[in-house]
């Protein structure tokens, strides 16, 4: 039991290193793009036309983002709903980068709206279109940002709590503040269940959802991917994608902030991951096969070739090497399967939402303008940048490891590490 | 197996029973009444009597106010060489057919939105900016559109256009039926201009039996199948021809309706919101037996 008492810390370290000094650069660049999309219209900053009304915006900003944050929803049910305690380590992490991950979806489809100050029409009734997959999508998303805010409360006031100390004049109100702050405090954790499972519901939904929105387009998608059950399949891709998201980024911080990744922790979380991944395979061949789509591979064209891409590198590769013991023990390994299956649902965004985009009558084709990228890499640049900055001044990444150098002489003293 | 574990997971069972059995009750509920389709205004147009004048582009585009180009502007024949999509410029476009091997038996056709019985369009809209009226209208409200291009996606016929050049206030450009004349009685700007009455305007019922006559007086002159009585379900804009109807941009369609796919998914996962609370009752359930269980095993432990 003892050995689970790791507690969240904020991380000492200093904020600009190398790496967040490039991203600063890289967010910059983005911040400008955004402005100029905001500025001069989608004309002149993408590439998007008649025929191709989406572009990577939505398929990697949105699509992606939504699935790639799905490590918050599948870590709460292990851990908090399934009560696997030992996991409780990663939860917060996850849950930090769920909750960045929709803001920021939110963020790049803004740029993409033709009409971004439009936004908030969903939400009123009288505007509610039942019918429309989008409306379920935007809805969910919408209220599942608020229930992860909800969630990362308790983390904020942890920090807060016992050490406010307002400036000048305000400082006569430090006592109040506290006393709210516990007040919030204890009403959040007896109701931050129903708000766990209110995630995992509403995650559950989205996701499938956001499956069902090409359903729409029957003549219009490839048949390699065009199949009523996308919505199945995009729920097991996401939950499939949920772990190895915790675990790339689990051991990215721990390299970036020098700390012992947690091998154990991760190996074990890993062990699920191949069966998922054999799940979601099983299906999506099944599903081919049913759809007599198997002769499309034999073309050779972009579709095939970006569909064994998506399947080989992104599914069956990590998942031959995840079910093999001592490959998950194997930080190398993990991380390299964790890349891949992250790399392979990246794939699969773009191609349902872009490749497999094929309208009968299209002059043009869709390629991503300069500033599209530019965004889009601003947007991952600045999402990374805040989460450094969070886990440095925030109790989010548990530390019961400790720095490299003293775990060789102590290793089994418990760190003390300065919050 | 502990007894409360037992306990929990019949009552889970139960939770899931409901939650599959309640939807298909109410289900039928929400059973759409059919619309009358047949007194919806539709056109018929008949491409082998198009001669391609492109006079309903002229007079869509003063109709609708949408540029300024000169008259000559569309007498331009070269504009055959290519095939040209409705834009934010042009609601409607004429094309020539694609067998261009005998020039002089060249045919022309126009297209423009389709006015769908089932529009994909507006089952696709998230906030309503597309609707279908009585008379068989597909119309579009500016001031509800966000922007998210949808409808655009989901069209079976490509035909929205975007207006991306416009920095604040883009709208989607398609055929408007001409609602406000057809609603006053009169014929849409397109069917008014046509020399040689390629166009017919009138009740979607009467030009269904109409174009049949057409076919059965000249089966020679004509292919035998009405492009839009049944494609997805209906159209109010539908056309006769005498080759396969791909030559004028008109895809080939079943006859099922667009949405009826995704509605019904959407549907049976989220109307009446039993699914997802009983996915709710079932995991708050699970979390709440396993604290339990928990708790218990740690006054065990503390006893021992
Ligand atoms: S043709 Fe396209 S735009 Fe016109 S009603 Fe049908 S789905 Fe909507
Ligand atoms: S672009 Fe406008 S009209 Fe089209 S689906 Fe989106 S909100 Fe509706």
């Amino acid at each position: 039991m003892t050995n689970s008492h790791e507690v969240p810390t904020p991380i000492n370290v200093k904020y600009f290193s190398k790496g967040a000094i490039v991203l600063s650069f890289l967010t910059l660049i983005g911040l400008c793009g955004y402005i100029y999309r905001l500025i001069v219209g989608l004309d002149a900053s993408t590439n998007l036309n008649n025929q191709f009304p989406w572009g990577i915006w939505i398929a990697i900003d949105v699509a992606s983002g939504v699935a790639l944050a799905a490590g918050g929803f599948t870590t709460a049910l292990l851990a908090d709903v399934f009560h696997k305690d030992k996991y409780h380590s990663l939860t917060r992490p996850a849950l930090l980068t769920a909750m960045l991950g929709y803001t920021f979806v939110v963020v790049g489809l803004l740029a993409d709206l033709g009409r971004y100050y439009n936004v908030w029409h969903p939400m009123i009734p009288s505007m509610w279109q039942g019918n429309s997959v989008l409306f379920e999508v935007g809805l969910c998303v919408m209220i599942y940002l608020n229930v992860l805010y909800c969630e990362f409360l308790p983390i904020l006031i942890e920090k807060f709590m016992g050490h406010v100390n307002l400036p000048g004049i305000l400082s006569r109100y430090n006592s109040l503040v506290e006393s709210l702050l516990r007040i919030s405090n204890r009403t959040l954790y007896r109701v931050l269940s129903l708000f766990i499972i209110a995630g995992v519901v509403l995650s559950c939904l989205h996701q499938s959802s956001l499956g069902t929105l090409m359903v729409i387009a029957p003549y219009k998608m490839h048949p390699l991917w065009y199949t009523p059950i996308l919505p199945l399949l995009f729920l097991l891709s996401a939950i499939s994608v949920g772990f190895p998201m915790v675990i790339f980024e689990s051991i990215l911080s721990a390299w970036s902030f020098k700390l012992k990744p947690e091998t154990k922790t991760l190996a074990s979380i890993a062990k699920y991951t191949p069966f998922l991944l054999f799940c979601y395979l099983s299906i999506k061949l099944g599903d081919l096969a049913i759809r007599n789509a198997f002769g499309y591979l034999t073309e050779i064209n972009i579709q095939s070739v970006a569909f064994v891409l998506e399947i080989g590198i992104g599914v069956i590769l990590p998942m031959v090497l995840l079910f093999q013991k001592s490959k998950r023990h194997s930080i190398k390994y993990l991380f390299i399967s964790a890349c891949c299956i992250i790399f392979g649902i990246l794939v699969n965004r773009i191609n349902v939402f872009l490749i497999a985009y094929t309208p009968p009558f299209s002059n043009d084709f869709y390629f991503p303008s300069l500033i599209e990228v530019i965004v889009t890499v601003g947007l991952i640049s600045g999402l990374i940048l805040i989460y450094r900055f969070m886990v440095i001044h925030l109790p989010v990444i548990s530390v019961q490891r400790v720095k490299f150098n003293i775990v060789t002489d102590t290793p089994k003293s418990k760190a003390t590490i300065k919050g | 197996m502990n007894k409360d574990r037992r306990k929990f997971l019949k009552m889970a069972t139960a939770t899931v029973a409901a939650a599959t059995i309640l939807p298909s009750v109410s289900e039928a509920s929400l059973e759409h009444c059919e619309e009358d389709f047949d007194n919806a205004f539709g056109v018929l147009v008949d491409t082998t009597v198009c001669i391609g004048c492109r006079n309903c582009e002229l007079a869509c585009d003063r109709q609708n106010e949408l540029t300024d180009h000169p008259k000559s502007y569309f007498m331009d024949n070269t504009v055959f060489d290519s095939r040209r999509r409705p834009s934010v410029e042009s609601y409607t476009v004429v094309n020539s057919s694609f067998d261009s091997s005998s020039t002089d038996n060249k045919s022309f056709g126009k297209i423009q939105c389709m006015h769908c019985n089932h529009p994909a369009c507006v089952s696709a809209c998230i906030v309503g900016a597309l609707t279908k009226c009585k008379h068989g209208v597909v119309s579009y409200d500016a001031w509800k559109c966000i922007g998210c291009r949808y409808c655009m996606v989901a069209c079976p016929f490509q035909i929205p256009a975007y207006e991306y050049k416009e920095a604040l206030k883009p709208r989607v450009m398609k055929c408007t039926f001409c609602y406000d004349l057809i609603h006053n009685d009169k014929k849409p700007a397109c069917v008014e201009s046509c020399p040689v009455e390629a166009l017919t305007f009138g009740k979607r019922g009467d030009l269904i039996k109409h174009a049949h006559v057409k076919i059965e007086a000249a089966p020679n002159n004509y292919y035998d199948h009405v492009f839009g009585e049944n494609e997805i379900g209906g159209t109010s804009w539908m056309y006769l021809a005498n080759k396969d109807f791909i030559n004028y941009d008109l895809p080939k369609l079943e006859e099922e309706k667009i949405p009826s796919l995704t509605e019904s998914i959407q549907h049976g996962i989220f109307k009446s919101f039993l699914p997802p609370l009983a996915l709710y009752g079932f995991l708050g359930l699970v979390m709440h037996s396993i604290r339990q269980d928990k708790k218990k095993e740690e006054e065990n432990d503390e006893q021992s």
